[in-house]
């Protein structure tokens, strides 16, 4: 339990500073105005901000833990956050006049920043879980993965005047996330994606209160995941057997760093179809097609009549199910094409044994139903695409529904939540299609409860994803594609449905992306404005 | 004949054991962008050493050693041509090669001026065994060529750099080709517009026009007015140009061949000069009374035109290209209607209530201001909707429309006999999902029904990046490969080039040469991408640190595999994983 804040500290007196930074200028469209709330972004569920201000000097602020806390300095997740959101707070501390001998502080000076974790746990060397509590009370809260939520809004509290100096107003906060599960996607197989890239991006869905890393890591493209157990798949399937591939070391790097962030790393294996990559690497995994009565040469969806297809996988997913220590396993199962499995005439052969008839959707979920029982014995939970549900594959209750395809996802939500499942939504946020124009807007205004459904069903929405496929996206173009439009998307799966004012929204989502901006990260402007401290990666 | 050592600074010759094996697979001349005129090579090849390769100039050249144009731009193709050698690196060569040199000529010593509209950019290359020969009227011609010459060196197993035989002779098809940077919504970091320019290069794009100012900001510090920048920009201080930095992009843009034509729109698109220059703008009325909101430049005062005159003045000395953009597009007339001292002004010029008119006689004084100051003015389109009388060395230019209109626009404007200016198809800046380079590659500037004189008065195109959703952090990936899509259009036959999957192939390949042009310097978030040059290299090096033994555990096989591997299997294009990051695993 994680009980933050107690930011006390003597002071009396206060002086407001109130300040600015954007231009008062604005151009015809969007009109910036400061928010009330500053640059807060997800907006807290529950925010006083008073008028009484204190200094914050980079010389005299400590961020501690609290006497009562569970987490002490033997919790190096702690600490190293603890640096990470002074510096943050403080930058690379360009020297403040006086402060360098000068220690003693001022009695309106805020000097400490109490953590305290409530939870009998601190969970400090634990990962992340879907069940893990954001929340976050005033003086009041609950398990530590809040705990970075809360060190990232003390740090959005924080604010500097036009001669640098840093203030923070009191302000009660009490906080947690409308949805618990709250994901980016990001896909290493159309295009590979540095270990950097993902890393910085992991940082910057830690700015955004982002608790889910979905690795769509394989695909038809490439495989880049060097396997411990099967490494011809990521030497023949990769773009390149050294260069571009994720190694054990990489991915560990990969789920640690995202750990010292509050964030669970899901892999994703996505089978029967988009699989072409696996095949190079892998005698006979995948369906033979034929042109007529001979094998055409080319290869379809994984091939789901043999036994050595259930025995690879098998293997296969135990090595998955320890690399990642998550709870849950993205299974993919969506887009499979059937042409290639119908000009295959063992697959013809099986479908009449089985009684299939023409249904190939059935051979798929036959398929399907065989990998789930692998999963599951692996003890881990798992995510599909919604393709899986429709075709009446027979899934454990716990499995999460994951809806993707646009146009009635409504519908779709609907149906998921009334058979019991448990689900995410992605169909509105798929970041990789742009668009001209301030297009965070339209990912603003999905209200991923709008379907019908009773209270019960509505409780089964866990959260939502945003989505941005590899097509066109590399290290060169990510992180501006990506920043700060997947803003748009955290805030709505963090704070409350009522929290739906697009002019408010413009305005913190300004200054939030000037943070970010300012915190190295290549998020892209909004709409012609500047930030005082411009990007200077160029 | 003076030899210019750029092949003789002496890298430290590291002793290093390892090799750099690749395969680039079938190297194709059609690897150049854009593709020269005509083009014939051979399958005969020769080896480059980056130890025995020397740019020199030919005895008969009007340049010698000493131009600053040619020194710098060999220094800079060398390190282009040898990435590895020149990053510090170096590497252990079992034997002398012979040597090569290019030998280069120019007709002219232009070396101390600056690039302008009627300046040649044709140029000649011929490969043979041993010898490159760059023949050009200009430097810039030069500059264009060894452009061409960088992009035709590959590299192969071990190292080895080779040129095929080739021989090209080569001109842009437009004497225009520019890139439009607009600094006023977004403030872009000098180093982002220098980064701009070098990229331009490799394109062969000629002009930049820089979009300087405009409603939201005034970043240009003018000496004589002061005042502009320190309200009108974002910020006085962070937030401007200085002299010195318009300076050095002037300079550093001379030095690869491109104009920089400055832009100050108005009287639209002005509302940040209003901050610095008290009754430049036109006050607007609700009713009787100023609503405190104002307009367009004001029309009828006298201090407005000895304004724009002064201020003209220090343009014209600033900027040395012969022309200046004098903006007047999209004017809003309710400003001008609402104010009575506007209207009673209308009144007294018989304009009646056509306020096109008032704007007409506003632009024609502000072009005859910048002819008196020698300059050729360029103007968007909508001063000549509005209004056509106008000198005849004006250059309009098309923004507006879809082919349909734009064709039209170029039918009136050349048949009226002006030269003009085509970006309406270029707004690069609106951004679609999928391959929309290929609407910029299939434009057709010159299908408009007229004549061959008018055909001629196009004098070519430009790119427009406008700043509404652009600032440093997206700029570069926006930009590039888009843009490269109108400067094959700009400088290549349209007939060679018309076909866009052939283009498709090339465009690929040479968006990774830009990937390695662009030494991404490596900051606290910035992305790492190195070409496969060094790539390599640096796979062989780390084999013997610990953390690749991690990767031998799993499974690697060992060090001769690994390099004979590599020689086999590299695709063309590669991004680095951070080899720091895996160094310290």
């Amino acid at each position: 339990m994680l009980k933050f804040v107690s930011l006390l500290l003597a002071l009396s007196c206060c002086q407001g500073l109130h300040h600015n930074n954007i231009d008062d200028y604005v151009e015809a469209e969007p009109v910036f105005q400061a928010s009330k709330y500053g640059s807060l972004w997800p907006l807290p569920q529950k925010v006083q901000i008073s008028e009484v201000s204190f200094k914050l000097s980079s010389a005299s602020f400590r961020i501690v833990d609290a006497k009562a806390s569970s987490a002490g300095p033997s919790c190096s997740l702690l600490q190293s956050a603890y640096r990470r959101y002074y510096e943050y707070m403080f930058g690379s501390a360009k020297k403040q006049w006086g402060s360098k001998n000068n220690r003693r502080s001022d009695p309106s000076d805020l000097t400490e920043l109490q953590v305290w974790i409530t939870s009998p746990d601190s969970e400090c060397d634990g990962y992340p879980s879907v069940t893990s509590d954001e929340s976050c009370e005033y003086l009041l809260f609950l398990v530590h993965v809040m705990f970075y939520r809360s060190l990232e809004t003390f740090s959005q509290l924080v604010s500097e005047d036009e001669y640098g100096a840093k203030s923070i107003n009191a302000t009660i906060i009490n906080d947690f996330p409308r949805f618990q599960h709250r994901g980016i996607l990001l896909d290493s197989s159309r295009h590979f994606l540095p270990i950097k890239v993902i890393l910085s991006n992991l940082e910057t869905m830690a700015m955004n209160k982002i608790n889910v890393f979905h690795w769509h890591i394989v695909d038809e493209q490439s495989f880049p995941y060097l396997s411990r157990t099967f490494p011809q798949l990521s030497e023949q399937g990769a773009y390149h057997p050294y260069t571009h591939v994720y190694t054990p070391a990489d991915v560990k790097m990969v789920i640690e760093f995202a750990r010292l962030r509050g964030i669970r790393v899901v892999p994703e294996f996505d089978t029967p179809g988009h699989t072409q990559s696996w095949g190079k690497g892998q005698k006979d995994l995948l369906t033979p097609c034929y042109s007529g009565s001979k094998p055409s040469g080319s290869f379809g969806p994984v091939n789901p009549i043999l036994n050595t297809t259930y025995d690879f996988m098998a293997k296969f997913f135990t090595e998955i199910s320890t690399v990642f220590p998550d709870g849950y396993i993205h299974l993919g199962g969506d887009e499979v094409d059937f042409t290639c499995w119908k000009s295959n005439p063992d697959i013809q052969k099986f479908m009449e044994q089985q009684h299939f008839g023409e249904d190939y959707s059935k051979l798929e979920s036959f398929y399907i139903q065989k990998l789930l029982d692998i999963v599951a014995s692996t003890k881990k939970g798992y995510l599909v695409w919604q393709e899986v549900f429709d075709n009446g594959v027979k899934l454990k209750p716990d499995t999460v529904v994951h809806v993707w395809i646009g146009g009635r996802s409504d519908k779709e939500m609907s149906n998921v939540t009334a058979a019991g499942y448990t689900t995410i939504l992605s169909a509105p946020w798929y970041l990789d299609y742009i668009s001209y124009g301030q297009d965070w807007q339209k990912y603003y205004k999905v209200e991923p409860l709008n379907f019908e459904g009773t209270d019960e069903q509505k409780k089964l929405v866990i959260g939502g994803e945003a989505c941005l496929w590899g097509e066109y996206v590399d290290a060169t173009n990510l992180t501006p594609r990506l920043w700060p439009r997947a803003s748009a998307v955290a805030e709505r799966l963090w704070s409350a449905k009522n929290v739906t004012d697009i002019d408010d929204a413009f305005n913190r989502l300004s200054l939030h992306r000037c943070r970010m901006v300012e915190r190295g990260i290549p998020a892209e402007p909004l709409f012609s404005s500047y930030c005082l401290h411009e990007y200077k990666g160029v | 004949m003076s030899v210019v050592t750029s092949g003789r600074y002496t890298f430290p010759n590291y002793n290093l054991v390892f090799f750099i094996f690749l395969q680039l697979g079938l190297h194709s001349v059609e690897g150049v962008w854009p593709l020269p005129q005509s083009i014939t090579s051979s399958p005969e090849r020769y080896p480059l050493n980056p130890q025995a390769f020397y740019f020199t100039y030919g005895s008969q050249s009007a340049a010698q050693e000493g131009c600053s144009v040619l020194d710098e731009a060999f220094k800079r193709y060398f390190s282009l041509i040898f990435p590895d050698y020149s990053s510090g690196y170096g590497f252990l060569r079992f034997s002398v090669d012979k040597p090569f040199t290019v030998q280069v000529s120019v007709g002219r010593n232009d070396c101390d001026s600056y690039p302008d509209e009627d300046s040649s950019e044709q140029y000649t290359l011929s490969v043979s065994a041993g010898q490159a020969y760059l023949k050009a009227e200009t430097v810039w011609g030069a500059l264009r060529g060894l452009e061409t010459f960088s992009q035709l060196v590959y590299q192969e197993d071990f190292g080895s750099y080779y040129v095929n035989k080739t021989e090209i002779e080569d001109f842009p098809r437009f004497q225009f080709r520019g890139i439009l940077l607009d600094t006023s919504r977004h403030y872009l970091p000098v180093q982002a517009i220098l980064k701009t320019l070098d990229a331009m290069a490799f394109s062969k794009f000629n002009v930049f026009h820089w979009h300087i100012v405009d409603d939201p900001s005034f970043p240009y510090q003018s000496r004589t007015f002061p005042d502009l920048s320190a309200k009108g920009a974002f910020h006085p201080m962070t937030h401007i140009y200085t002299q010195l930095d318009v300076r050095r992009v002037i300079s550093y843009a001379r030095m690869r061949g491109i104009r920089v034509l400055p832009e100050f729109d108005s009287p639209g698109h002005t509302q940040s000069w209003g901050k610095g220059q008290s009754d430049l703008l036109t006050p607007c009325y609700s009713g009787s009374t100023p609503s405190g909101t104002f307009g367009p430049v004001n029309p009828i005062l006298p201090s407005t035109y000895k304004f724009m005159a002064t201020l003209f003045k220090e343009v014209s000395s600033v900027f040395p290209d012969s022309y200046i953009h004098l903006g007047g597009d999209e004017v809003n007339f309710s400003c001008w209607k609402s104010n009575p001292d506007v209207r009673a002004f209308m009144l007294k010029m018989g304009f009646g209530a056509d306020f096109t008119k008032l704007e007409a006689y506003y632009m024609e004084n502000i072009v005859n201001l910048t002819a008196a100051l020698n300059r050729t003015s360029i103007v968007w389109q909508d001063v000549f909707d509005y209004h056509e009388r106008i000198p005849k060395d004006t250059v309009l230019h098309i923004w507006k429309g879809v082919p349909a209109s734009y064709e039209a626009e170029l039918r009136a404007i050349t048949k009226a006999g002006y030269r003009v200016l085509l970006a309406a198809p270029w707004y690069i800046n609106h951004i679609s999902y999928g391959q929309d380079w290929r609407n910029y590659y299939t434009v057709q500037p010159l299908n408009f029904s007229g004549t061959e004189e008018q055909k001629k008065l196009v004098i070519g195109g430009e790119v427009c990046m406008w700043g509404e959703y652009v600032d440093a952090t997206n700029l570069t990936p926006r930009l590039w490969p888009r843009a490269s899509a109108a400067a094959e259009r700009l400088w290549s036959d349209e007939k060679q080039t018309s076909d866009v999957d052939k283009a498709f192939p090339r465009l690929k390949d040479f968006r990774c040469e830009l990937l390695r042009y662009f030494s991404f310097s490596d900051n606290a978030h910035g992305i790492p991408i190195t070409h496969h040059r060094t790539l390599f290299y640096e796979v062989c090096l780390t084999y013997t640190d610990a953390s690749v033994s991690l990767r031998l555990q799993a499974g690697y096989p060992g060090r001769a595999s690994l390099c004979r591997t590599l020689q086999t299997r590299v695709p063309r294009c590669l991004i680095i994983t951070d080899h720091v990051t895996f160094l310290s695993i």
